[in-house]
């Protein structure tokens, strides 16, 4: 059933009893054409793709519920601001899909263009913001420097440390803010609306989405998987595509091969909800905090990784703590605040801080890991490039420069616009 | 993360002043003139990544310095060992 203002007031009218759920729980079939393994953002947004094509049976597998993983933990910043021109190229183009995104799927995913501020704070920072701006540029995508005096207008609550300063460093802040750059075509979108609105989607053209069921080994004849074992029992099928996240260490090892990947806890929280105060989302990387403000009135509020590799689904204190104070020097106002949640995902993050979206040592098995602390906003590119990758098994222009042969060849694509960023 | 890490030359010290710094390899390949590139790009590049226990290098950066070996469960965070 399409969802319309019409259907809208037909079920209000009503009383909203009878709406249908969004999506089947279908039975395990024991082969299908092409098995994905998570149920997250893109392994959906993948299914959705290849449903499209036409590219067979399909089953999605996801050892929790959907978007459980980092989909559903995620800070939801959308962003094109990267460093390298390969990045920058690939999610231009990802937003450009989130501007029809709930119109292609017919699902709100509330995706709302509000602009990013990202605060220079450093002189370092200045020329590495002015590098990006001159390669965002070559790529259409708006990133402009703004002076001190326009971030005031824009967002008066934000204390710049500039005020009693004789030059920088003196009377005022330890690190005062000496501009901006301003990146209008950022936003943020419902995180859970994705997964679903990608599950509904995928599910009406026939993907079988099977949750609690988890990939437990794969059976292969030689360099070719043949099943995939499981909690629910084993299926054969002829291709496999890889969305696992923080697991993709865990299941390249069920797989037999190893990953220049690590796993990280990343950690995010949201305060008590107030007023609307913050019309754009705010990232200041010299204190490595970034903050927006939720429809719901809620700061949704975030870091950097903590300091040390983990599975264990649970941020560090540290972390949450240096947060708070870098949240605090921004806006001295919210220190009476309270905080309502913290949690936190096990990120991806390759060697290179890029996403791997590549062939594997295996023949028919695909990946689609190493998104890291970044990986929402390239949800609608990631699932359009990585279905074509496995229809095809090559990967197209927009994606070449993410195989996992950059490692071996040398050309490993170190990008530094990322929250878990190496040093 | 346990509060208390046992450096080998200090004793226990918060976790506060010690800093992650790689996963520890198994082993090195030979490196000769037969050398083969696929293995050494793994050695520099793949991690084992364990959800379990993992071998890592630690430095005691706000204490003696000491670079040390660790032995730590990522699953539930606990240090098994650690060894000079
Ligand atoms: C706190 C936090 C904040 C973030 N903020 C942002 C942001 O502002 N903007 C942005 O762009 N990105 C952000 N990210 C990153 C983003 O959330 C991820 O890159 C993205 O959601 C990854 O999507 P995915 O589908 O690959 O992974 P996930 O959503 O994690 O899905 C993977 C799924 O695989 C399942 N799985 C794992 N192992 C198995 C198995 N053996 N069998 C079956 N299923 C399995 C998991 O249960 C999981 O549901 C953030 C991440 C975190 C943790
Ligand atoms: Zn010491």
């Amino acid at each position: 059933m399409s969802y319309s203002a019409l259907s809208l007031l037909i079920h209000a009218f009503r009383g909203h009893r009878d709406w249908k759920p969004a999506w089947r729980e279908p039975e395990l079939k024991p082969a299908y054409d092409i098995v994905i393994i998570g149920g997250g953002g893109h392994g959906l947004a993948t299914a959705f793709h290849l449903a499209q094509l036409g590219a067979g049976t399909i089953a999605v597998l996801e050892k929790g519920w959907l978007g459980g993983g980092n989909t559903g933990r995620n800070t939801a910043v959308i962003r094109a601001n990267y460093l390298r021109e390969e990045s920058v190229r690939f999610h231009a183009h990802s937003m450009a899909l989130w501007n029809e995104l709930s119109s292609t799927l017919n699902f709100n995913v509330m995706f709302s263009p509000r602009g990013q501020i990202d605060l220079i704070r450093t002189w370092g920072k200045l020329r590495d913001l002015r590098r990006r701006a001159a390669i965002m540029e070559r790529h259409g995508v708006e990133y402009d420097l703004i002076s001190t005096r326009r971030i005031r207008e824009m967002v008066p609550d934000l204390d710049l440390g500039t005020e009693g300063a004789i030059e920088p460093g003196f009377g005022g802040k330890r690190l005062p803010v000496l501009g901006g750059a301003w990146h209008p075509g950022a936003g943020v979108a419902r995180h859970d609306a994705v997964a679903w609105g990608y599950a509904r989607a995928a599910d009406a053209l026939g993907v079988d989405i099977i949750q609690n069921c988890e990939v437990t080994g794969f059976r292969r004849d030689g360099q070719r998987v043949t099943a995939i074992e499981t909690t629910r029992g084993s299926i054969s099928t002829s291709k496999v595509g890889v969305a696992v996240a923080g697991h993709a260490g865990v299941v390249a090892e069920l797989a037999g091969f190893r990953l220049p990947v690590d796993t990280w806890p990343l950690v995010a929280f949201v305060s008590e909800p107030l007023k609307p105060f913050l019309h754009t989302c705010i990232n200041c990387p010299a204190t490595q905090i970034y903050v927006n403000q939720s429809d719901k009135g809620e700061l949704v509020i975030g870091g950097g990784p903590d300091r040390y590799r983990s599975h264990a689904q649970k941020g560090d204190w540290e972390t949450v703590e240096n947060v708070t104070r870098s949240l605090i020097d921004l806006f001295p106002r919210l220190g009476r605040v309270k905080l309502l949640r913290q949690w936190a995902g096990m990120i991806d993050v390759a060697y290179d801080t890029s996403p791997i979206l590549s062939r594997s040592p295996l023949d028919n098995l695909y990946l689609s890991v190493g998104w890291g602390s970044g990986g929402f906003k390239a949800i609608p590119a990631g699932g359009e490039a990585f279905a074509k990758l496995i229809v095809t098994g090559m990967p197209d222009e927009l994606i070449a420069p993410f195989g996992l042969d950059r490692f071996q060849r040398g050309r490993p694509l170190f990008e530094t616009a990322s929250a878990s960023a190496r040093g | 993360m346990s509060t208390l890490i046992p450096c080998p030359h200090c004793g226990d010290r918060p976790v506060q002043e010690f800093r992650y710094g790689s996963e520890a390899p198994a082993s090195r390949p030979q490196t000769d003139s037969s050398i083969d590139p696929a293995p050494l790009s793994s050695l520099l590049y793949d991690s084992v990544n364990p959800k379990g226990l993992a071998s890592e290098w630690w430095q005691h950066t706000a204490g003696c310095r000491l670079w040390f070996a660790i032995q730590r469960d990522t699953a539930t965070d606990l240090i098994a060992e650690t060894s000079a």
